[in-house]
Parts: C-alpha cells; sequence; structure tokens
C-alpha cells in the first residue's frame, strides 16, 4: 500500500475511532451504527483528494458527529 | 514606547477610567483604531467581492444614500466551494443606525441565505460578535460609519473555525470556559444559614469583570491566543477566571490560581492588550489578567 498523507491518517483514525465507539453500543445495534458510520464516508468519496479545506471541514464534522453519537444515551439508529 | 504606553493603560484602575479610555458605544467612525485583520486577510482567503456579484437594493429611490457592504460568504453545504465577499448596496435612510440593522435588512430584503447570528440587538448577549472593518466588535453596537463613499467590510472573528457565512464556531472556546469552574465553590455553609454575603467594599472588586458577556471579541482578536488557542486560555476566560480569584466569597482560590499555574494557560499573555482596545463592552481584560499574575506572584 502506497505511503498515506496526513490527512488520509486523519480520516482513517476518525474512521478508526468510530468503529471502536461501535462497540461501546448495545450488540443488536452495532450493525446499524457500523453501517451508518460506512455510510457517512461514503457520502464524500466525491470530494477530490487535493481539496484539503473541504476535507479539513469535513473531518471537524465528523469529529463533532462522533463525540454526539458517543454519548451513551444514544442505543439505536436508523436511516 | 509602547512598553511605557501598555503600561499607562496597565495602570488605569477599573473603579476611575479616564474618559479618553471609555467608549459608550462601539463604533467604527469615532475612534478609528487599527484594523486586527487588513482587507483580504491572509488568514482567510477568499474570492474578492471584485469577480462576484453585487446584490443591489431592490427600489432604489432618489436621493438614496447608498452604501456598499462586503460580507464574507460561505456555505458548508457545498464545502468544495471556495469562501467568497459577497457585496450589497443599502440606501442608509431606510436603515436602522447599526451594522446588525443592515444585516437585518440584507436577511429580511435582499437575500435570506445570509446567515449571522443575533439575539438581543442590545449589547447584552453577544451573539453578533464579528469583525466589522477589521475590528471585532458586537454588529449590535456598531454605528454603520456614515461616510457611503467607503465600503465596509464584514468578516466573522478571525481565526476561529466558521460554521457558515458570519457564524464562528465557538466549542473550544465554551470548552476553555468550563474548565475554569466558573461557579461559586465554598466548602463551609454560610454562618446564618442564608444567602453569602458580601461586604460592599468586595462587591466593588467585581465591577469590570462581571460585566463581560463572553462575546469572544477579545479572545480572538489576540495574536498570542491565535496562536496557541489549545494551550492558552485567552484574555475573556482569564478574565471570568479572575471574577472568582477575586470574589470574597469563593473559597477555592488557592486552587484556582494552582490551576493556571502553567506556562501556557496564564503567561501567554504577553500585554499585546488588543483585548482591551476591541473589547465591546469596554471592560479590560488586560488588567485582569495583570491581577492574576500579581496575585500569583505575591503567594
Amino acid at each position: 500500500m502506497a505511503k498515506l498523507s496526513g490527512l488520509q491518517r486523519d480520516v482513517l483514525s476518525l474512521y478508526r475511532q468510530c468503529l471502536r465507539a461501535v462497540r461501546e453500543k448495545p450488540v443488536d445495534a452495532r450493525p446499524n451504527f457500523r453501517a451508518f458510520a460506512r455510510s457517512e464516508f461514503e457520502k464524500n468519496m466525491s470530494l477530490s483528494k487535493k481539496d484539503f479545506s473541504a476535507i479539513e471541514y469535513i473531518l471537524r464534522r465528523g469529529h463533532r458527529q462522533l463525540e454526539i453519537y458517543m454519548d451513551p444515551g444514544i442505543k439505536n439508529i436508523s436511516r | 514606547m509602547a512598553t511605557t504606553r501598555a503600561l499607562t493603560r496597565l495602570a488605569v484602575r477599573r473603579t476611575a477610567v479616564p474618559a479618553v479610555w471609555t467608549r459608550s458605544f462601539a463604533s467604527v467612525d469615532t475612534t478609528p483604531r487599527e484594523p486586527i485583520a487588513k482587507a483580504g486577510d491572509p488568514s482567510r482567503p477568499t474570492v474578492p467581492e471584485s469577480k462576484t456579484s453585487t446584490i443591489k437594493e431592490p427600489t432604489p429611490a432618489k436621493e438614496a444614500k447608498t452604501k456598499t457592504f462586503h460580507i464574507y460568504r460561505w456555505n458548508p453545504d457545498e464545502p468544495s466551494s471556495k469562501p467568497r465577499m459577497q457585496s450589497y448596496t443599502l440606501d442608509l435612510n431606510k436603515t436602522g443606525p447599526m451594522v446588525l440593522d443592515a444585516l437585518i435588512r440584507i436577511k429580511n430584503e435582499v437575500d435570506p441565505t445570509l446567515t449571522f447570528r443575533r439575539s438581543c440587538r442590545e449589547g447584552i448577549c453577544g451573539s453578533c460578535a464579528m469583525n466589522i472593518d477589521g475590528v471585532n466588535t458586537l454588529a449590535c453596537l456598531c454605528r454603520i460609519p456614515t461616510d457611503t463613499s467607503k465600503e465596509s467590510r464584514i468578516y466573522p472573528l478571525p481565526h476561529t473555525y466558521v460554521v457558515k457565512d458570519l457564524v464562528p464556531d465557538l466549542t473550544h472556546f465554551y470548552k476553555q470556559y468550563r474548565s475554569i469552574k466558573p461557579y461559586l465553590q465554598r466548602n463551609t455553609p454560610p454562618p446564618d444559614g442564608r444567602e453569602n454575603r458580601q461586604s460592599i467594599a468586595d462587591r466593588k472588586k467585581l465591577d469590570g469583570l462581571y460585566e463581560c458577556i463572553l462575546c469572544a471579541c477579545c479572545s480572538t482578536s489576540c495574536p498570542s491566543y491565535w496562536w496557541n488557542q489549545e494551550e492558552y486560555l485567552g484574555p475573556a476566560v482569564l478574565l471570568q477566571s479572575y471574577r472568582w480569584i477575586a470574589d470574597s466569597r469563593d473559597e477555592k482560590k488557592a486552587e484556582r490560581q494552582d490551576a493556571l499555574n502553567n506556562s501556557m494557560s496564564l503567561y501567554r499573555c504577553h500585554t499585546i492588550l488588543n483585548c482591551s482596545r476591541t473589547c465591546p463592552k469596554g471592560l479590560n481584560p488586560a488588567l485582569a489578567i495583570a491581577e492574576i499574575k500579581k496575585g500569583m506572584s505575591f503567594t
């Protein structure tokens, strides 16, 4: 695999954090959370990888979203 | 020269402020101050207004006092689009006197997509803090410069992440505010079991501190805060911290001072005094920071 840029590593680390956060959720809801996290990333797949400012903005938004969904009060998610 | 000026500013007591230092309203025309961010701020690269369209007043009347506003626009729904400067022309005869009136009129009558925070329209909520003609101030306390030949430029607060158009993301600022524990901390109940009383002299120590509305104008005007946002608390939060250190009813003064006793939280203040210069409420955060430093050097 090619060497990743700092920004690409940041994106991957956010995705990992999301997958780890899924493990804190109830077992039967986990697939829903996993699918949701994946779809949030797939939504922005069309972005050019040179569009740094846009990627940085979406990363910040992603971190904020993750913080909200990590709340133990959120038990399940549906689309 | 600069140091002596800084010292005299610091020496000015909150209690007896000479008329020279007080400002009743924040306005850009009466007291010309050096802009914090120059036109075409390098920290905010935008598409210049010469390359975007100008949205005109719906029906320009005769003898109109037309003024042009260049306003920072950025839409998060199109994250790959670049921020741009949009121009609007308004007839000042039909607009209220303050910049916030102009913004509300633009939103109501010209362009409903323009986004900004506003609430009280009288400088008590601190929602409408923005960078107007290079000075951080509250749009509701800032008169529209009546000189129609000059164009006004309105940006969000400098060095903040932008949520949309003129709306800055203040999450980090509020987190820092939470970190100083802005509430009364006591272990002993009040002697008569009712209220925590305070002498008039002790209450007077809080004048010039409790008026702060946390609009973040001062923090975002501080170069030191620009470069060390993560660790330096910034003038607004330090002013609040001093408000609790100076409170005679609070019993955790030593803990509060201990929490600030490191190289970053407090000592990144280099008495640049942009905070006191820009405060739309006429407070003096730099003095409060100096008082914290003084209190800590004598313990």
